[in-house]
């Protein structure tokens, strides 16, 4: 084939794709800044006829999104706190600490990624209630403060330490905290960052654990009090756009800062075996 | 040593814990959950709890609904993940080939999808998707095809939603794909073309059975993530219309925490798992049988 004409067919076609992925992102902005009612015309408008902020006022207003802004948020970020902790400690510890059980325990971990999660979800909410932990952000936060991809993430990363330094620090007396404090912890630096941007990520997006935890409006997630409100506002177009810039922007903004340790995190975690 | 041991048990113990008592636990609780009665009832006053056996397995493959979800739920698995995985492949092959420009522009660009929230962008498509006002049915209107009612026909509301999920979830394989590709070395291309083979000889005989293992655990990943919808059609249809979109979890969420028949419910869960640990061991099964995979 001529090369030019590969160059234009490849390019070319790469842009379309990039274009289909990307429009209904930028027209979700566009319609969010229209006045009510502007995008329910014929031929429907791609940039708005003018521009206004009325949508996020009554969002934030009247419909109070900053108090599900700050319940994702919360939820989002504890969860991610507690579970990078918890997935450090024990990846560490199945990579470097040859402790009783541990290639067993290891093996039933990744045994159990089969598991879908929904088939805990029905128990679990039987088990939170007399916990009192229904309709709580401790009940939200709950399935998110541990992982097996994470463990096994960390497990990954920490295997490469080099047996050598953590015995020279036992030689020299150090305690086995203060070896995984001053030492493991800041080698493992950047597979933290990843396990945080894919536990945010992960915490915010998630929907079906939320809607069946936060019986009570006040405490809703984005999403949930999203989906609650596209179905009350199935006609507020302009209003329900705005609402998912809200929920969006803020993941999509974290992408863009953190995707060379959220692709690196993708790729560890698709190693087969 | 024994130090150490101790040690390391004690870093594994809050993980594990926390998997234990809210992940293994749950899973055990509800297989003997799958085993009652538990309804609204038994909520208020478990004495009225009552073992049934696997009653509520007969008899959910008596209810008329169940199978509904479990068809819907498998055509979108069986064409939702062909199309998603097609297009994962199509645009790792067009990134990876050598006269591709703006790489990272292009990789980012696609992969942002991936990263949104469902529910948000969920609520984006229906609008897109809108009988009069959808600019999808605009775009048509414009080669001269009659507009679609995607979400109101139970012909075109599982095409909208695979459709839909196509276009989030694309970019995830993508990358994965586009790695394996670029793991394959440039000198094998080199040799194929010096031996006369074209590009589709080289997708076929070295492109393809290079990507194989990749292509297996993607294709397995992606269908038991496509078995657990739920999201799209909450917020797209509500299951509708004609019940054409009750996926089997969204059935479950309506029998569990809309009537409150948790021991059902359970059955239900247990029931989407075995079909997916089944579909996923059959796959595994053909990668690994030299015979099957030609």
């Amino acid at each position: 084939m001529n090369p030019r004409l590969s160059v234009w067919i490849v390019n070319g076609l790469l842009a379309g794709l990039a274009a289909v992925s990307l429009f209904p992102l930028l027209w979700m902005v566009s319609v969010s800044l229209m006045p009510a009612g502007a995008s329910s015309v014929l031929p429907v408008p791609i940039a708005p006829p003018s521009i206004t902020l009325a949508n996020y006022r009554q969002l934030f207003g009247s419909i109070g999104m900053g108090r599900y802004f700050l319940n994702s948020l919360g939820i989002a970020l504890l969860g991610t706190v507690i579970s990078v902790a918890f997935n450090v400690m024990a990846g560490y510890a199945f990579a470097k600490l040859n402790f009783r059980g541990r290639d067993a325990i290891f093996k039933t971990l990744l045994g159990a990624l089969v598991i879908p999660g929904q088939v805990a979800m029905l128990p679990l909410f039987l088990m939170l209630k007399p916990l009192g932990l229904i309709n709580t952000y401790g009940g939200a936060i709950v399935p998110l403060m541990a992982s097996v991809f994470g463990i096994f993430l960390v497990r990954q990363f920490a295997r490469g330490i080099p047996d050598d330094l953590l015995e020279a620090a036992r030689i020299d007396g150090a305690s086995e905290w203060r070896i995984f404090l001053t030492i493991v912890v800041p080698v493992l630096t950047p597979v933290l960052a990843t396990l945080a941007i894919f536990s945010f990520l992960g915490a915010w997006n998630d929907f079906m654990w939320p809607l069946i935890v936060l019986t009570d409006d006040a405490r809703h997630t984005l999403p949930v009090a999203l989906a609650g409100l596209s179905r009350e506002h199935v006609q507020d177009n302009e209003l329900m756009m705005a609402g998912s810039v809200v929920t969006v922007l803020p993941v999509l903004v974290l992408f863009l800062v953190l995707q060379r340790h959220y692709m690196a995190g993708l790729m560890a975690g698709s190693v087969k075996g | 040593m024994r130090k150490v041991g101790l040690v390391g048990w004690a870093l594994a113990a809050p993980a594990l814990v926390v998997i234990g008592v809210f992940f293994a636990l749950p899973v055990a609780a509800g297989l003997l959950l799958s085993l009652t009665d538990f309804d609204l009832y038994a909520l208020a006053d478990l004495s009225t709890l009552r073992f049934v056996g696997l009653g509520n397995y007969a008899h959910l493959l008596q209810t008329p609904l169940f199978w509904q979800a479990l068809g819907n739920t498998f055509y979108f698995v069986a064409v939702g993940v062909p199309v998603s995985i097609g297009l994962s492949l199509g645009t790792a092959l067009l990134l990876n080939a050598r006269v591709a420009k703006w790489h990272g522009f292009f990789r980012t660009a696609l992969f942002a999808p991936v990263v949104t929230t469902v529910v948000a962008v969920a609520v984006i498509w229906r609008y897109l998707l809108h009988t009069r006002y959808g600019l999808i049915n605009q775009a048509l209107d414009g080669i001269g095809i009659a507009p679609v009612d995607w979400l109101g026909d139970p012909r075109w509301s599982m095409p909208a939603i695979i459709l839909f999920s196509a276009w989030k979830n694309f970019g995830y394989n993508m990358i994965i794909l586009l790695a394996a590709l670029q793991a394959v070395p440039r000198e094998m291309y080199e040799s194929a073309r010096v031996d006369g083979a074209g590009p589709w000889r080289q997708f076929v005989d070295l492109t393809v059975p290079m990507l194989a293992p990749t292509l297996v655990m993607v294709g397995i990943m992606t269908i038991s993530g496509y078995f657990q919808l739920f999201a799209e059609p909450y917020v797209m249809t509500q299951g509708g219309p004609l019940r054409s979109t009750v996926s089997v979890l969204y059935f479950m969420y309506e029998e569990g925490f809309r009537w409150w028949n948790l021991g059902n419910a359970s059955a239900v869960a247990f029931l989407l798992f075995v079909v997916i640990f089944a579909v996923s061991w059959v796959l595994l099964r053909f990668d690994r049988d030299p015979g099957g995979a030609a």
